[in-house]
């Protein structure tokens, strides 16, 4: 490693198992939630973040020192953090929850991955995640551990370009009105949109490669996190069916239509 | 795992010569015996599960979009193959340090089933590159002709294998190809039919005979570059995998080095026995995968068109139809997958493999035509591409061994368990 007066990158991945997104979701019969005896995969999200922090090291070869995922979940979640490590990361931290505790909530992660941080010796420059996750939808977590840390945040990326020279990040992020590009000093919390990248396949030779990769273990306990839930979920249902709709003879008579369902309003 | 720490065992002859090393397992949980490990015939490990995964995703997403373009065309599509080489699945087996991926066979034949659940010309090219092609230059080349070879073969050159010729398929040792002394080259004179991937490759195993008196203890296997001067002749317009090449050869002085002989002068026949039981494993995988597909495009069509005011998929005639298909696809599953894990036991496997391609053959051509069937005018349009399905099925039953020669290797087993 050659001495320098830019510190090295450390990467940090956060990653959830979420349940695949080509699944037909079904509520479950007590409908308290979905049926999750289904297949699970990495967050579409959370393999564009994998892929971001691979294609960054593919940039800035040696300036990125490590580029490490961690997931908070059962123990089947470490077929997650293979996944990843089969895509790039150089090592994986699980923090295990035991199978039959409730899912953890975003605060809940995010206070983990503040921990976790916090742990880490050679401090962590940027921190890149999915947006939401595809099961609930939350898009709390990034923002959320940004507040907690008090570090710069930009969400919804498009774009990314780490600049490990300057300690800065220039984001170009999707919002309603189009695109707004920001630069964000070190440390960064970036989550990731759709259109930042397509992520790549995990090849065989790095699939076995993964299994040397580290692995640590830690539980919320030893972070000294309380991963309660602070929110009950009272009812699950399925959307109402749709009603079938009706045939308009004539633009008149749409705008008839419309005024009686009491959807237009009062011209100015 | 745990062990039943009281429980010994004699070794019998059907002791497995070699324990597979726990490090490849390492995730599988196991009633772990001496010198046993018992397992359901289709457990596999972790690696696998996800190297499954991987091959599903670039089959589906990469490979999926090409298939009916590249049929109708009769061509690979040269990203395809690209591909297959960026995805590490050109080196499956191969060790690290040629460029491979050091992984198991039984992940070969993972792979060659998850492509040809997508398309099976795809799957066979990846097949006859991986357990025809690298085999033989990881079990019979030497140290310096494996550096030289497998990388090549691991990062971007196809393979192809030459034995059959216009007058030699079954019978496949009385090819007619010589091969001359001159100097420190041979000259190869003759030709090859029905070599698959022989219209994108740039590697040719070619299997020539060196001393005809010696009948088929002259043949020797060489390998060559297309640059040496292998003329690609007659491209075959088939029925089915039409997206993979399928040529004729022709050696015309073919100029060869004599250190490019594998295995050694006049032990091509061994070599090609061998390699070619492998390779049957191989086929069995492909013909399981294509059945497979065509159940899984067909199948859910008959939960959604509905009749007579019902799903077709649940009238009693087709569910007992759509049960008997699953039923043969698991038994060709189980049969393949288990000649497999006794090859990598160092088992003997050459009956179960032979049983194995000679029933998955079988059960592709059926499961694929119930297909067709069950989707009705739908499935027999090209565009939804489960026809392809029944058209590719039918090679199984003809190449790398026909069906009557399976069912021959498998009698000569039984003559000779049950006749002393």
């Amino acid at each position: 490693m050659r001495p320098s007066a830019v510190r090295l990158l450390n990467i940090l991945v956060p990653i959830k198992r979420a349940v695949d997104y080509a699944v037909k979701i079904r509520v479950n019969p007590e409908q308290t939630g979905i049926d999750l005896n289904v297949k699970h995969s990495m967050n579409p999200f959370d393999e564009i973040a994998v892929e971001e922090a691979v294609r960054i090291r593919e940039r800035l070869k040696d300036a990125v020192k490590s580029i490490k995922v961690v997931t908070i979940g059962p123990p089947k979640s470490a077929e997650t953090l293979r996944t990843a490590l089969a895509m790039g990361a150089d090592s994986a931290v699980h923090v295990e929850i035991p199978e039959s505790a409730p899912a953890p909530e975003p605060l809940g992660v995010a206070k983990t991955l503040k921990a976790l941080i916090e742990r880490q010796k050679e401090g962590v420059d940027v921190v890149i995640l999915g947006k939401q996750a595809i099961d609930d939808d939350a898009g709390q977590t990034g923002q959320m551990l940004a507040g907690l840390m008090g570090w710069s945040q930009a969400t919804f990326a498009s774009k990314v370009e780490v600049d490990p020279e300057q300690k800065v990040a220039n984001i170009t992020r999707e919002i309603d009105g189009g695109l707004e590009e920001l630069r964000c000093k070190f440390p960064v919390i970036i989550t990731t949109d759709l259109r930042l990248n397509e992520p790549r396949y995990a090849s065989l030779p790095n699939i076995m490669k993964a299994k040397k990769k580290p692995v640590e273990k830690l539980t919320a306990v030893e972070l000294g996190v309380d991963l309660t839930p602070r929110l009950e979920t009272i009812k699950v249902t399925e959307p109402p069916k749709r009603v079938g709709g009706g045939k308009v003879a004539n633009v008149d008579e749409l705008l008839a239509k419309l005024k009686e369902a009491g959807v237009t309003g009062k011209r100015a | 795992m745990f062990r039943a720490a009281s429980w010994s065992l004699r070794a019998t002859k059907y002791c497995p010569k070699r324990l597979v090393e726990p490090a490849r397992m390492f995730s599988v949980s196991a009633i772990r015996t001496e010198g046993f490990r018992l397992n359901s015939l289709d457990t596999f490990t972790e690696e696998e599960n996800m190297f499954r995964d991987s091959v599903k995703r670039f089959a589906v997403d990469v490979v999926g979009p090409k298939v009916r373009e590249m049929d109708e065309k009769e061509s690979m599509d040269p990203t395809i193959i690209q591909g297959l080489f960026e995805q590490g699945l050109m080196g499956i087996e191969t060790s690290s340090e040629h460029g491979g991926a050091e992984a198991s066979f039984v992940s070969a034949i993972i792979a060659i089933e998850e492509l040809a659940k997508i398309d099976p010309s795809v799957s066979v090219m990846c097949d006859v590159h991986n357990t025809l092609v690298n085999t033989i230059l990881r079990k019979f080349g030497t140290k310096e002709q494996q550096g030289k070879w497998l990388p090549l073969l691991s990062e971007s050159k196809l393979g192809s294998f030459c034995l059959s010729e216009p007058a030699s398929g079954s019978d496949a040792f009385a090819l007619q190809t010589r091969a001359k002394k001159d100097g420190d080259h041979w000259v190869i004179n003759g030709s090859k039919m029905w070599i698959t991937n022989s219209y994108e490759a740039e590697i040719f195993l070619i299997f020539a005979n060196v001393d005809p008196s010696k009948g088929y203890k002259g043949i020797t296997c060489f390998i060559a570059t297309k640059d040496m001067g292998v003329q690609i002749a007659k491209k075959e317009e088939k029925l089915g995998i039409r997206a993979s090449s399928t040529c004729t050869l022709n050696f015309d002085d073919l100029r060869i080095p004599a250190e490019n002989i594998i295995g050694g002068e006049g032990k091509g026949y061994k070599l090609a026995i061998e390699i070619l039981n492998e390779g049957r494993i191989g086929i069995a995988a492909q013909m399981l995968g294509l059945a497979q597909g065509a159940f899984d495009k067909a199948v859910p069509y008959t939960y959604q068109r509905t009749q007579f005011g019902q799903p077709i998929g649940t009238f009693q005639g087709m569910q007992f139809q759509i049960a008997e298909a699953a039923v043969e696809l698991e038994t060709a599953r189980l049969l393949t997958y288990n000649a497999a894990r006794r090859k990598e036991e160092g088992r003997s496997f050459t009956k179960e493999a032979a049983m194995a391609k000679y029933w998955a053959s079988q059960v592709a051509q059926h499961v694929s035509g119930s297909a067709i069937e069950w989707c009705g005018g739908v499935g027999f349009t090209r565009e939804t591409g489960i026809e392809k399905f029944w058209r590719d099925s039918k090679i199984g039953a003809i190449y790398e061994g026909t069906s009557n020669i399976q069912l021959q290797t498998i009698a000569k087993f039984i003559q000779q368990e049950y006749s002393r």
